[in-house]
């Protein structure tokens, strides 16, 4: 890929609505105001405003999608798709990503400040949905003035929020592309997000979300971070990249240079380069001996310094809501596969991965089902990859050919 | 262009529905959205043929045969495609049956195993043939269902499946007598 060709320096900017007395309705029929939503666009919008593409992040993403902030080497979560000539080419394309509804990366979330108390709402956010995710989104694009988007996409969350754009919005997107995702959670899904949540919330310093200002929850939400990575991972991706290699104690473990990693850690992924660096001097391979309960395997200290890194960019509650939002979500509404996609005339790239065990191929077919049901053109690949769900953030050649021609053939349509 | 393309093409009608199932690299949907116009749908099981496919524009699923028609609706689409693949399922029965429901018409291009050079190879050499149109050897051969353009006639009256049209060639000709013994492969359009 042209990794080295990218969007340049970029800056998120912001946007607010909802204020006093026009708060937002959401699905919980609990109102919130004012919102502000964290976003970035690449590229430009042509005249007839009709080459727009918005971006959805996952769990942990955010508005920071692509090219570089000023003064910092951390490149978007998603640069190696969009930019010039990349699947999403920024000399084609309008790109817009923003952070979701209940982060912490410059959107209003349970972190921000409650106008009514003048303290962050804590657990006095209302309960949010990926519904109310991508209702916000849709005043952003109102905002930006576009009044149809070529496409909407994104993997795992952010699958599930082009999902809701399809359901929610039909009138208002020309096609859908849901990557590594689902119409609903299983109930393995909801299980390790309660797994996460539970880690969180048995936090001392969690104290029902009142923790700011104050220590914060950090184990709770490094050991939530550390369930999630193993989840996002594969067998096969993680015996290639630890095997059972020990790590040496006389030194602390080593990964690429930091700026390296934390660049491909915008989503806080492992990627092909952010992850760990071969054995080096201080690895003893297959050697070593095991030195009680601290990490003497590369896969602990690995863990480890994923959940340690995730505290300093995440906030604990926002998890909470997120992975709930997440759990909650049912893109049928509770109809039939061949009713919900029933009035839509946008087109379909479904993609899934064959080592994602997290989100495996069989519910992106659901998804397929659904389009065959309903007479939405669609389009499926699974791609046979072993990087586990993670793929999604990894297997840019395979999707970058998926993608581009897609996007080709619906912009000419 | 291919022989069995040509003829498949003047089968569909102009802006009509079409599944391919067995699409391959998408080169007779792609040739028939350009020169006839119509919807297509493909699906391919093997991954490198579905970027072929979405590389010229089409709509295409990832998946096998066996499946991939459960789904639909009855008559979903004017023509569904079974060109060469219809031999290679592994439930002949369910495939036909869901292809016939799926589509107001079907067409399907099948190898036929009565060739006269299929039928001299077993009959003087004693060997499992291998033709133009069955050009595996038995060990390696994706086709699990050996039959005679004659034994699909047969199956379709017993089904009450209407023959509409047919066409039979060789490896570069259309074959106009004694089809079941000089033809290497029968074009039918089908309906029920």
């Amino acid at each position: 890929m042209t990794k080295e060709k990218n969007v340049g320096l970029v800056q998120t900017e912001y946007f607010t609505f909802a204020q006093t007395p026009h708060e937002l309705a959401l699905e919980s029929k609990e109102k919130l105001g004012p919102i502000t939503v964290a976003y970035e666009t690449y590229g430009s919008l042509n005249a007839e405003k009709s080459n727009a593409v918005l971006i959805l992040h996952a769990l942990s993403g955010d508005a920071h999608a692509a090219g570089l902030h000023k003064g910092e080497e951390r490149l978007g979560w998603w640069d190696d798709f969009i930019g010039p000539g990349k699947a999403f080419d920024t000399d084609k394309y309008f790109v817009i990503c923003s952070n979701v509804l209940g982060g912490c990366q410059g959107t209003t979330g349970p972190g921000s400040t409650n106008p009514k108390t003048n303290k962050p709402y804590a657990l006095d956010f209302p309960l949010i949905s990926i519904g109310d995710m991508v209702r916000v989104q849709k005043e952003l694009i109102d905002y930006l003035g576009i009044d149809k988007l070529l496409a909407v996409c994104g993997g795992s969350m952010g699958g599930m929020q082009a999902l809701a754009w399809l359901v929610n919005y039909p009138e208002k997107v020309r096609s859908a592309i849901p990557i590594a995702c689902s119409l609903k959670h299983s109930p393995q899904q909801i299980a390790f997000n309660e797994v996460g949540r539970q880690a969180i919330m048995a936090d001392s310093h969690w104290k029902e979300g009142n923790y700011y200002g104050s220590s914060l929850p950090s184990k709770g939400l490094a050991l939530a971070r550390m369930i999630g990575h193993i989840t996002y991972m594969s067998d096969t991706s993680m015996a290639e990249k630890f095997g059972r290699q020990r790590k040496s104690d006389a030194q602390p473990f080593k990964f690429t240079p930091l700026e390296k990693a934390t660049g491909k850690a915008g989503g806080d992924y492992l990627g092909e380069d952010g992850g760990l660096k071969p054995p080096s001097s201080s690895t003893v391979r297959g050697r070593g001996s095991p030195t009680g309960f601290t990490a003497d395997f590369e896969v602990e200290g690995y863990l480890r310094y994923r959940g340690d890194s995730f505290v300093k960019r995440f906030d604990a509650n926002s998890y909470l809501y997120i992975t709930k939002a997440m759990d909650n979500f049912d893109a049928t509404g509770g109809k039939l596969l061949s009713e919900i996609f029933k009035v839509i005339s946008a087109d379909v790239l479904a993609i899934a991965f064959k080592s994602d065990w997290l989100y495996p191929a069989y519910q992106s077919k659901e998804i397929v089902k659904a389009c065959k049901l309903c007479g939405v053109h669609v389009t499926y690949c699974e791609i046979d990859s072993s990087y586990g769900h993670d793929a999604f953030l990894l297997e840019a050649k395979e999707e970058t050919h998926l993608i581009s021609h897609f996007l080709k053939k619906v912009a000419s349509i | 262009m291919r022989l069995d393309h040509q003829i498949i093409k003047d089968m569909v009608e102009y802006g009509s529905s079409v599944l391919d199932l067995g699409c391959g690299d998408g080169e007779l949907l792609s040739l028939l959205v350009k020169e006839k116009g119509v919807n297509a749908q493909g699906i391919e099981i093997d991954e490198q043929e579905i970027y072929k496919c979405v590389a010229k524009g089409l709509n295409v699923l990832h998946g096998d045969i066996d499946s991939g028609l459960h789904d639909y609706r009855d008559k979903s689409f004017d023509y569904v495609i079974l060109n060469q693949s219809l031999q290679q399922v592994k439930h002949f029965e369910t495939v036909f049956n869901d292809a016939v429901r799926v589509g107001r018409y079907v067409i399907t291009g099948l190898p036929n195993f009565a060739y006269w050079r299929a039928r001299l190879q077993l009959f003087f050499l004693g060997r499992a043939p291998v033709t133009p149109s069955l050009p595996y050897t038995w060990y390696d051969s994706p086709n699990v269902h050996f039959f005679s353009i004659y034994d699909f006639i047969d199956y379709c009256q017993k089904r009450n499946v209407a023959i509409e049209r047919s066409a039979y060639l060789d490896a570069n000709n259309r074959i106009f007598l004694f089809p079941n013994l000089l033809a290497t492969t029968g074009i039918f359009l089908i309906s029920k």
